[in-house]
């Protein structure tokens, strides 16, 4: 598979999901929002994305309207929902035949859709949009998954997406943990269960949580949320499922030389070799941020080992080149 | 409610109509097309069309709008009533193509080794050496089997004498044949009864034959060929038509920088390390093939590309400098070709043309220029172009003046009156003036698509219909021959 299209289609798949999980944690706080009657809502889910720096220059207050426009609609914000899905589009149709023609309709279509939703005033999203978001990535994740050959295209959309969800999963448990849990005498109050089990929607867990578990605790949801290697947007079943698929992808160089993969190995060691204990112990928010910091090293590697070839000559001969090519003379034209 | 979209009143105005002979019969093909067309109701048919613009839209069938900041995306516009070309027409248009193709292979062949087509005196040296397209580069070039256009899009058009001329060959990396693959199969899904009912010949094979066509002119003894498709990138308006066919022929769809060459090979990068590449199907014009080679300033293309495929290390398709035989002045001279090199009359007419160069013609251009269709001999799109009868005086003087200037660069023809399909006008039909690009394979062996892209020129009386100038597209069915041809199958895929 040629490096640039490994690279387009693991960047899709993430953008897709980076859309679904933004989709996710917004209508959850809007739904909190309405129960709780107040706006603290907002303000951690612009601290969950680390950009507050940004939305800080365009917007005075962390409100309802604001935090929604900026997340969803916002097409100077790189990360807002529009934009993951016009750079998820604008991947795919780079790779459009290394991906099932259905994939691309359907991604085509979510795209269309969402575009002309984001030139709809901000009470368009709402709870029905974003249900409609979520609905359309794991239409796309589903026709994704059935239509394609589990080969080299599949397996790195897999690596994006999972490493996307992982990185989603600790950084909302990461910023609610720090807000929420300022005390551990706050543990086992209402105020507590309702917000950490907004915590648990916002990851789809909610259900899956209470099946396994029943009664909420700070223990459990760790157990849960990180270490699990069943619920699939644990963060330990993610890097498994990311490290499985890098196995399948082999590459130019010898496994015991694959920086990936000996990454990906030494991430999942950690978390085997975690209890809940040890990471209450340690510190959640340390343990996270190591997990953060070990995903971006992976993602690195991944990018020199597999894709960087590409990057070499981007960007300055990116605008050159697009000159050039309007002006390329064509038959049909 | 009075139906509008009906043929009772279609007028064909004098023009060779392809669907309705003059007496207002429909021709042989169309009769189970319109028949049904006029069972059905205003509202269900502006239903479909629109039902068919929206699956263009949805399957990104578009191109960009340049100059607009938000790079708005459209439909390349499409009608949906096909044209129909009859059996008898077509093996007559199949016949003139395969003849034709055949004598411009071996004319590229000759005038980049002996020239002995100039030698004898049939094409005057100096139209050679300032037709543009000529390549230097490529003197003494030996491509797998000779062949140096695998694909072709020839331009016909059918005037109102009834005849079908050819108007220019394509022979660079012509476009289109995506949306006729697509028309298709929009088509099929609208109008599954009517095709099952009309015995209309299949395109679908296309993508295959292509592939065919790609592999049997790799380098000698290459046991397993690998094919890519070099495309200039998605900026380009036919990006869509690249991946397209990338992705039916199940190869690798690669850009300039995708590609190396080391050693006088050629490389791409993959997750894999290299992977020597065998024959490419560029999409890029010579021009930004090769830094090396040809334009310096090119970012498209790949350095050492021109060195690696002298060394037949590597197959390019079209093979660059075939520009050269579809100059429009070296057109005037494809009849002689076929004469010369087949020793056969051309099955296919050209369109009369006047060289500038030539100052009997030249002097006759001058004094009727309101009457002719005048060419620049390396613009295409139906830029540089004045169509006579359609022109003011100060037009004609400018191009006057530029034929004065440099005529080799200049040619013109009678204005033909190109034939016309029923198109769908708002709420009626009217009739359009249509051309048709069939496409030709020519690997090993030589074959042409049963069918074509038909552009009509959507504008009430124009004549250009260039996609650039407000044309759009139509279905082609060619009708099978009941004895010989195998229609498509009636299933909608």
């Amino acid at each position: 598979m040629l490096s640039r299209v490994a690279s387009s289609i693991y960047w899709m798949a993430r953008y897709v999901e980076r859309a679904e999980s933004l989709a996710r944690f917004v209508d959850v706080a809007l739904t909190v929002s309405l129960d709780h009657m107040s706006s603290q809502q907002w303000e951690p889910l612009i601290r969950a994305t680390g950009d507050e720096e940004i939305f800080e220059k365009k917007y005075s207050e962390y409100t309802s309207e604001n935090v929604r426009q900026f997340l969803t609609f916002d097409v100077n914000y790189q990360s807002s929902m529009i934009s993951c899905l016009s750079a998820a589009r604008e991947n795919a149709r780079t790779v459009r035949e290394a991906i099932s023609s259905e994939s691309w309709e359907c991604l085509n279509d979510y795209y269309l859709f969402l575009s002309q939703a984001s030139k709809r005033d901000i009470s368009y999203a709402n709870s029905d949009l974003f249900t409609e978001i979520k609905k359309q990535s794991h239409l796309f994740s589903g026709i994704f998954d059935s239509t394609m050959s589990r080969d080299k295209g599949w397996y790195f959309a897999n690596i994006g997406r999972f490493l996307e969800r992982a990185d989603k999963t600790s950084r909302i448990l990461d910023v609610k943990y720090f807000t929420l849990l300022p005390q551990v005498t706050d543990v086992g109050t209402t105020v507590d269960d309702l917000l950490w089990s907004a915590v648990l929607r916002s990851v789809s867990g909610f259900e899956m949580f209470r099946k396994r578990f029943h009664t909420l605790t700070i223990e459990r949801i760790i157990d849960f949320l990180m270490l699990d290697d069943r619920f699939p947007r644990a963060i330990n079943y993610c890097i498994r499922t990311a490290a499985g698929s890098l196995a399948r992808v082999g590459g130019p160089i010898e496994a015991s030389e694959n920086e990936p993969l000996k990454l990906a190995e030494a991430l999942q060691q950690k978390l085997a070799n975690a209890t809940n204990r040890t990471i209450i112990g340690g510190g959640v928010h340390e343990f996270i941020d190591s997990i953060q910091t070990d995903l971006n090293e992976l993602g690195t590697a991944i990018r020199n080992t597999y894709f960087a070839k590409r990057t070499q000559h981007m960007p300055q001969s990116h605008v050159h080149s697009q000159k050039q090519t309007q002006i390329q003379s064509q038959a049909l034209s | 409610m009075v139906k509008k979209l009906s043929f009772a009143d279609y007028d064909i105005g004098g023009f060779f109509d392809e669907l309705f002979t003059e007496n207002g019969a429909s021709r042989q093909g169309a009769e189970s097309l319109i028949e049904q067309i006029n069972a059905m109701s205003d509202e269900d048919l502006l239903s479909r069309q629109r039902g068919i613009e929206a699956a263009l839209m949805r399957m990104g069938i578009t191109f960009t709008v340049y100059g607009d900041e938000a790079g708005t995306e459209k439909i390349f516009p499409f009608d949906l009533i096909p044209r129909i070309v009859q059996a008898s027409d077509w093996r007559h248009i199949e016949a003139g193509l395969k003849q034709r193709i055949g004598a411009l292979n071996l004319f590229l062949q000759d005038i980049y080794h002996e020239q002995e087509f100039v030698k004898e005196g049939l094409l005057p040296r100096e139209m050679l050496e300032k037709a543009k397209s000529f390549r230097p580069q490529c003197v003494g070039l030996n491509p797998p089997g000779n062949v140096w256009c695998h694909i072709t899009g020839t331009d016909l058009v059918r005037h109102s004498d009834g005849a079908i001329y050819v108007l220019e060959d394509n022979l660079r990396c012509p476009s289109g044949v995506s949306y006729v693959l697509q028309n298709r199969l929009v088509m099929k899904r609208s109008f599954p009864q009517v095709f099952a009912d009309s015995g209309v010949r299949p395109v679908v094979n296309y993508s295959t034959k292509l592939l065919e066509t790609m592999l049997s002119v790799a380098p000698e003894g290459v046991e397993n060929p690998t094919v890519v498709v070099l495309t200039p990138g998605i900026y380009n308006s036919a990006y869509y038509e690249h991946s397209f066919l990338a992705q039916q022929m199940g190869v690798e769809l690669v850009q300039g920088d995708d590609l190396m060459v080391e050693d006088d090979r050629v490389y791409m990068f993959t997750t894999d390390g290299l992977q020597q590449v065998d024959v490419i199907y560029r999409r890029i014009d010579d021009d930004f093939m090769d830094p090396l080679a040809f334009r310096k300033d090119s970012m498209l293309g790949v350095p050492g590309l021109m060195k690696a495929y002298r060394k037949g290390n590597v197959t390019l398709c079209n093979a660059p400098g075939t520009g050269v035989a579809d100059d429009k002045v070296i057109y005037a001279y494809v009849p002689e070709m076929i004469r010369y090199y087949l020793s056969e009359e051309p099955i296919l007419p050209n369109v009369p043309t006047y060289v500038c160069q030539r100052e009997e013609d030249r002097k006759y251009v001058l004094a009727h220029l309101d009457e002719l269709v005048v060419k620049a001999a390396n613009e295409a799109g139906g830029y540089g172009m004045l169509i006579g009868p359609h022109s003011t005086k100060e037009q004609q003087e400018k191009f006057a003046a530029q034929i004065e200037a440099d005529p080799r660069n200049y040619i013109a023809q009678p204005t033909l009156g190109l034939s016309r399909v029923p198109t769908i006008v708002d709420d009626h039909f009217e009739g359009r003036h249509v051309d048709l690009r069939p496409y030709i394979l020519c690997g090993k062996s030589v074959w042409v698509l049963p069918g074509g892209l038909t552009r009509v020129a959507l504008k009430k009386g124009s004549l250009v219909v260039n996609s650039s100038q407000g044309g759009g597209s139509k279905d082609t069915w060619v009708i099978a021959d009941s004895k010989t041809d195998v229609a498509d199958p009636e299933s909608a895929i």
